[in-house]
């Protein structure tokens, strides 16, 4: 059962994920980012992080990827042009990319003992337990962050208006 | 029953992809796009990491992440936004100047 | 062990087809009472020709809608025209999935008055919520129309706007109930009556007012009909859809109202329990008892639905630089206001 869940909701993360690369509307890149997050919510889920698959879909398809659609529709972003990037990009980029996948997925997979396994309903973290550690002992590094979403909320406002003169 | 391994294999893949993009992509907000894609891999093996330990401190890191993620997302949003107003493009090739 | 899993998922099955069939009924029936409430409003009748009292009127809506030609405009971008319709029905259907009827009963291990029972059930609800804006705004933008595409851009700024305003409204229920869990939050509700329920003893009748505005302001309705108004916008963001994907546009808001309505009556009006709490006496037998709280809830949810119709043929609409200053500057530092004193409340009641 886990493993059939695993599969479909990963299968569909990556297929939203290959889907973004090769789209090039930005709109349809955004929908399959939305998809790739909104699965990724599953998998948290069957990880036993409950609240944190609902603040997934809350704030990251519910919130960050409708700020996204937003934009794309004010500016009307058309299809994008086809341009070749830069060189290092190709000859540095891909092939770096593709050996980080390659060494991670090797030591993961050659490790997977070690790292034993999950089961379903065997693990949950409920909300109040999350909440006892963030507002008890990681209280000053939450708080930070309010300072950091003000800034961002004055700078956003800064950047975004009309003109200076 | 799932190896843990599976979890972080599957990011490691998201990652990939997402790095992938981000080298492809000309639009500058695809390209943002990408990196929020990369964050969302790392957030999958934090909580597979927590799973692992038995721990809250996974969850705990991929709370922050998306905060901060949620930040970067408007500051970033409204750069684009000047930037489509003095440049009237979104391609980043074009974007080349420091001064207009 | 095999058949138990059987009989589990057959009854799911069939709990989920009856929900969705009574939850399209009543969407069927609420635009009835919409049309009848808003007529009696403005002095003249509402529908009444068809069946006795205009009661088989849906059925012919219905029909209507589905025979009607299903124009496809020329320039519209074609995928995203198609699913948008789909996306708003399917996320304002989901949701009800989570809202507790009744109180648990349970036929062969299976809770007969809810769906699927979670420990986070409130914050599905606005997650699902939350993802229903795609909907609205990508009808806007596929359909390549400027009516369509102002009264898209305008609605996912007001969704977003007051859904902050909506979830800080419920922090306070949260708290009180220390649980996400929608069955514990009226659980708690329920020990005398109308005296607990948490718009009058819990004390969040601020919370109240908030959740009904930014609810109000959610499912798109007057006064914060703004994304269709007719005067200005000819329809919005569902000018250009005919037939059944208007159809669709129309049941997913009229789903929306029913969902806003049964999560007001579990959040703040105690849900399933009666007013009188244990002042009466229990009467009937297990049936009866089963059935007496579905219909205290369907009382309230009927309330709701009655409210805001009553709403719309009352309040005129707002402008819209109104309508984000209400949210922004009053409703949202109220809501945290009311954050505040809630937890001041709870921390220091003896």
């Amino acid at each position: 059962m886990h493993l059939v869940l695993f599969f479909i909701f990963g299968g569909l993360c990556v297929a939203g994920a290959l889907n973004l690369l090769l789209q090039r509307h930005p709109i349809n890149s955004a929908l399959s980012l939305i998809v790739v997050m909104t699965s990724l919510a599953v998998l948290y889920l069957l990880l036993g992080a409950e609240f944190l698959a609902a603040a997934q879909v809350i704030v990251y398809s519910g919130a960050i990827m409708v700020l996204f659609t937003f934009v794309i529709m004010l500016l009307n972003a058309g299809r994008e042009e086809k341009t070749h990037g830069s060189k290092a990009a190709y000859i540095v980029g891909f092939p770096g990319a593709a050996a980080i996948l390659g060494v991670l997925a090797y030591i993961f997979l050659k490790q997977s003992g070690n790292l034993g396994s999950a089961k379903l309903g065997e693990y949950l973290v409920t909300t109040s337990d999350l909440s006892r550690v963030l507002f008890r002992d990681l209280l000053l590094p939450f708080e930070v962050t309010s300072v950091l979403i003000l800034i961002a909320i004055l700078g956003a406002v800064a950047l975004a208006r009309k003109g200076h003169e | 029953m799932v190896p843990i391994s599976y979890y972080l294999v599957l990011s490691a893949i998201l990652f990939s992809i997402g790095v992938g993009a981000f080298l492809i992509k000309r639009n500058i907000i695809t390209v943002f796009m990408s990196i929020e894609l990369m964050l969302n891999a790392v957030n999958l093996t934090f909580v597979a990491f927590a799973h692992q330990w038995r721990h809250v401190s996974g969850q705990i890191f991929v709370f922050f992440v998306m905060v901060v993620a949620a930040a970067e997302a408007a500051v970033g949003l409204a750069i684009i936004i000047a930037i489509f107003r003095t440049r009237n493009t979104l391609n980043v090739d074009q974007v080349d100047l420091m001064k207009l | 062990m095999e058949s138990s899993i059987w009989i589990f998922l057959l009854l799911s099955v069939l709990k989920v087809a009856v929900v969705t069939v009574i939850l399209l009924t009543a969407v069927a029936y609420t635009v009835l009472l919409e049309r009848k409430v808003v007529g009696r409003i403005q002095n003249r009748w509402g529908p009444s020709r068809v069946g006795p009292f205009g009661l088989l009127q849906p059925l012919a809506d219905g029909i209507k809608l589905f025979l009607k030609e299903d124009l496809m405009p020329s320039n519209v971008y074609k995928p995203l025209y198609i699913a948008a319709p789909m996306i708003a029905l399917t996320c304002a259907l989901i949701s009800i999935g989570v809202v507790p009827f009744g109180k648990e009963v349970f036929v062969k291990g299976v809770d007969i008055f809810q769906i699927s029972d979670i420990n986070i059930g409130l914050l599905v609800i606005l997650g699902v919520t939350s993802v229903g804006v795609y909907g609205i705004a990508l009808s806007g933008w596929s359909s390549n129309s400027k009516y369509s595409l102002l009264g898209s851009l305008r609605s996912s700024a007001q969704l977003v706007s007051y859904e902050l305003a909506l979830g800080l409204s419920l922090v306070g229920v949260v708290l009180r109930a220390g649980s996400f869990r929608l069955r514990d939050i009226v659980d708690i509700q329920s020990t005398h009556g109308l005296l607990s329920w948490n718009v009058f003893g819990g004390l969040q009748f601020v919370a109240f007012f908030i959740y009904l505005t930014a609810a109000y302001a959610e499912t798109n309705r007057a006064p914060f009909d703004l994304p269709e108004a007719e005067s200005e916008l000819t329809a919005g963001y569902h000018t250009e859809y005919s037939s059944m994907k208007f159809a669709m546009f129309f049941m997913a808001e009229y789903a929306n109202m029913i969902t806003v309505s049964c999560v007001a009556t579990l959040l703040f009006l105690g849900g399933w329990s009666s007013p009188f709490g244990n002042l009466l006496p229990a009467w009937g037998g297990p049936v009866v008892q089963a059935l007496l709280p579905v219909f205290w809830f369907v009382v309230k949810v009927f309330f709701f639905l009655f409210l805001y119709i009553w709403v719309r043929g009352t309040l005129p609409r707002f402008r819209y630089d109104q309508l984000m200053g209400f949210g922004w500057k009053f409703l949202l530092p109220v809501a945290i206001l009311n954050i505040i004193a809630t937890s001041l409340w709870l921390a220091y009641r003896v």
